[in-house]
């Protein structure tokens, strides 16, 4: 331990000798791109931190840089990069990984973080959060704003049918026979409220996984050059999504917003919704009626896939500022930090050491429901990440999509989209 | 003379300059491009000829967005053109509140794009949507506007529509006020009717500004992307992407900017063609004063 210290101390010293002569007069500046993903006052407590961080560091100098969604963000990220003037680091998608490694764009932490308790603060995440986050044996991201997807639930739509306003469905057969009660229709057979409702705009995929994954199936290997679209329990896997809609009749019909999902909920033209973790303090402010929150139905098994982002570093900055994003990662992960901002957004903490402070500890026994999508971590796989990401899953998306509204089996939807997927990676395993 | 000549060149520079820029460099470079592997780390690009045109062919994608486009210009280029010659005349005669009306129609057209696609996104909303609350009434059953391959793209034309009039409306609402009041009393002294007269007099009077008109709508109709973007994002399964959308997709979602280069080119092609195809077939049948 001591020894360690006066390593750690020598080599600063040296550092300080060789590279920071030029910059002591000077603070490092990096800057920090910020994708605003959530509602809510974000940039204020993103603001905050910089601030606070720069204080505490009087030779670093926080510059962040609100880049738009995600998907803008990735955008603005390796455009920066090919114009050699990247940032120094970026919260992005921890599904951008393989991306940002084909770009050669990124720099692993194993490569920076040297410091003694580095290893153990790489190694103090929840292991869900770091599937996403690894591969070849090196850690690319580390994670920030996490989420799964979780069911919400109306109290007093279960109430209005006899059902017990404290127990969630369960299993896919419950999902179904709840669902089947809460569907409301007049004479004429129009619906009124729906039993459940599953978003399928945009990135439909990520819902899927919740089906797949308890249906106890990967859609992609671990290299991120396989995926495996066609197997049968995928298949059947979407045959359950599909049916929600067309045999059981629960499910609005066509492909579902995921943006007005959670208002069709406050308006109570669903009775239960799947979405992220993300919206908690959203649907704890607008929802008029008392709701649940839990653990998605299990098929053979409960199941999620994670979601959100990490924070990664960028090749092209200078070491100086490279070493600086490290401390910065290192300050905004750190126990009490990860608590505060899960309560500020509805992220889920990302460390289990973040859910033992007293802060964490204290709002959990007030909304329990907080506490749900931590535990449904151990059930959690990694979102779909592939090489060229966004097109494999884009055959996905589109496979999906033709299934949902009946213009193709699912058979056939996935056999398509696995032949996509095939084409697009095939250069990937050689 | 030759002073003349170089006091010409002098004028015409600035618009020379910026127009091979921006428009001529560009076209060429994305020609040059097309022709190349899209770089990644280790692999530089290298020369491949057509490789992408014929990927492009064989790409059912991009077969979908094209037929999804020339839909989308079937559904707005008529439709908005006729409204906006409708609105212009109402608007051009005696009207109590006529200031009114005109800002009313002219209003879509300053909104920005991206606002009013959020709020037809609520309008077609499923259930309680505006649309819905009004066929709800009517007692017909609900329908997934967006969400069903049938209606999501005849959706992204009728906001186009409403978007567009009342832009093109002012074009001609301004050559409207252009025509001499005398040759209306020369036509009501012959005795000519209203229709006989707006068929005969105004319309070809006005043919100037339809093609300038056609010529935006026609653009337009491949350029304007920004509601697809929120609305449906070329969903479900594509029944909505249109070609511009699609080279986005390609070029700034998966990084293929070979590919990307040779969509543009398609659709610059495109472009152009109908242009000189408008340009030559129409103009030789416009009278301008």
């Amino acid at each position: 331990m001591r020894l360690a210290r006066v390593v750690g101390a020598a080599s600063t010293l040296v550092l300080a000798m060789l590279g920071a002569g030029a910059i002591a007069q000077q603070a490092t500046e990096i800057t920090f791109y910020y994708p605003i993903a959530v509602g809510g006052p974000i940039t204020k407590i993103i603001d905050g931190y910089a601030e606070q961080f720069g204080r505490e560091h009087p030779d670093i100098k926080v510059k962040p840089v609100y880049t738009g969604t995600y998907q803008e963000s990735i955008v603005k990220a390796l455009t920066a990069h090919k114009s050699n003037e990247p940032p120094t680091t970026a919260i992005l998608l921890s599904t951008d990984m393989f991306t940002l490694i084909d770009e050669d764009a990124i720099v692993p932490w194993e490569d920076l973080a040297r410091a003694a308790d580095d290893q153990a603060w790489m190694k103090s995440f929840f292991p869900a959060f770091m599937k996403n986050s690894q591969t070849g044996g090196k850690t690319w991201g580390i994670p920030f704003q996490r989420s799964t997807i979780v069911l919400y639930w109306n109290k007093e739509a279960f109430k209005e049918v006899g059902l017990d306003p404290n127990k969630p469905p369960t299993t896919w057969a419950e999902q179904v026979e709840f669902a089947r009660k809460l569907t409301k229709r007049d004479a004429g057979g129009n619906v009124s409220q729906w039993g459940v409702q599953v978003p399928s705009s945009g990135f439909p995929y990520w819902l899927f996984q919740g089906f797949t994954t308890q249906n106890d199936v990967l859609l992609m290997n671990e290299a991120g050059n396989q995926t495996f679209y066609d197997k049968p329990a995928v298949v059947e896997s979407l045959q359950y999504w599909v049916d929600l809609s067309q045999k059981h009749k629960v499910m609005a019909p066509g492909v579902i917003e995921w943006g007005t999902t959670p208002k069709d909920f406050f308006e109570r033209k669903t009775a239960m919704m799947w979405t992220t973790t993300g919206n908690l303090t959203n649907v704890r402010n607008n929802a008029k009626f008392d709701f649940g929150v839990a653990m998605l139905p299990a098929g053979k098994h409960r199941g999620s896939p994670t979601g959100g982002g990490n924070f990664y570093v960028f090749k092209k900055a200078a070491p100086a500022q490279q070493q600086a994003a490290v401390k910065l990662a290192k300050w905004m992960t750190s126990p009490e930090r990860a608590a505060q901002w899960g309560i500020d957004t509805g992220y889920v903490a990302v460390r289990p050491d973040a859910w033992q402070t007293p802060a964490m500890k204290k709002y959990v026994d007030g909304f329990p429901a907080a506490a749900v999508a931590r535990d449904q971590l151990q059930y959690a796989v990694a979102e779909l990440s592939t090489h060229e990401n966004q097109r494999v899953t884009k055959a996905l998306n589109d496979g999906l999509q033709a299934a949902l509204t009946g213009a193709k089996s699912p058979a056939q939807a996935m056999k398509d989209a696995q032949a996509e997927a095939e084409r697009i990676l095939r250069p990937y395993r050689r | 003379m030759q002073q003349r000549g170089i006091v010409a060149w002098l004028l015409l520079l600035p618009a020379a300059v910026l127009l091979a820029a921006f428009t001529h460099y560009p076209a060429l470079a994305t020609l040059y491009h097309s022709l190349f592997s899209t770089p990644k780390a280790g692999r530089p690009s290298v020369w491949i000829g057509a490789e992408n045109y014929q990927a492009m062919l064989a790409d059912p994608v991009f077969w979908q967005s094209l037929r999804n486009n020339a839909l989308f210009a079937l559904g707005t280029i008529p439709t908005s053109i006729a409204l906006a010659l409708a609105m212009a005349l109402l608007v051009n005669g005696k009207l109590r509140g006529r200031a009114v009306v005109r800002l009313a129609y002219f209003t879509p057209t300053i909104l920005p794009m991206i606002a009013v696609a959020n709020i037809w996104l609520f309008f077609y909303t499923p259930g309680y949507g505006l649309l819905e609350q009004v066929t709800g009434r009517l007692g017909l059953p609900s329908h997934n506007w967006l969400g069903s391959r049938d209606t999501a793209l005849g959706c992204l034309v009728v906001v186009t529509v409403w978007k567009e009039a009342g832009f093109f409306m002012i074009f001609y609402l301004a050559a409207l006020q252009a025509i001499a009041p005398v040759l209306s009393e020369a036509a009501s002294i012959e005795g000519a009717g209203r229709w006989y007269f707006f068929r005969r007099v105004t319309f070809p009077l006005l043919m100037p500004t339809t093609l300038f008109v056609l010529v935006n709508a026609v653009i337009n109709s491949f350029r304007l992307v920004d509601h697809v973007v929120v609305m449906t994002r070329g969903g479900p399964d594509n029944a909505s992407s249109l070609l511009l959308y699609y080279i986005y997709d390609v070029g700034f979602k998966f990084w293929d900017t070979g590919y990307a280069a040779a969509l543009t080119m398609a659709l610059l092609v495109i472009l152009a063609s109908l242009a000189i195809g408008q340009f030559t077939l129409l103009d030789r049948r416009i009278h301008y004063r």
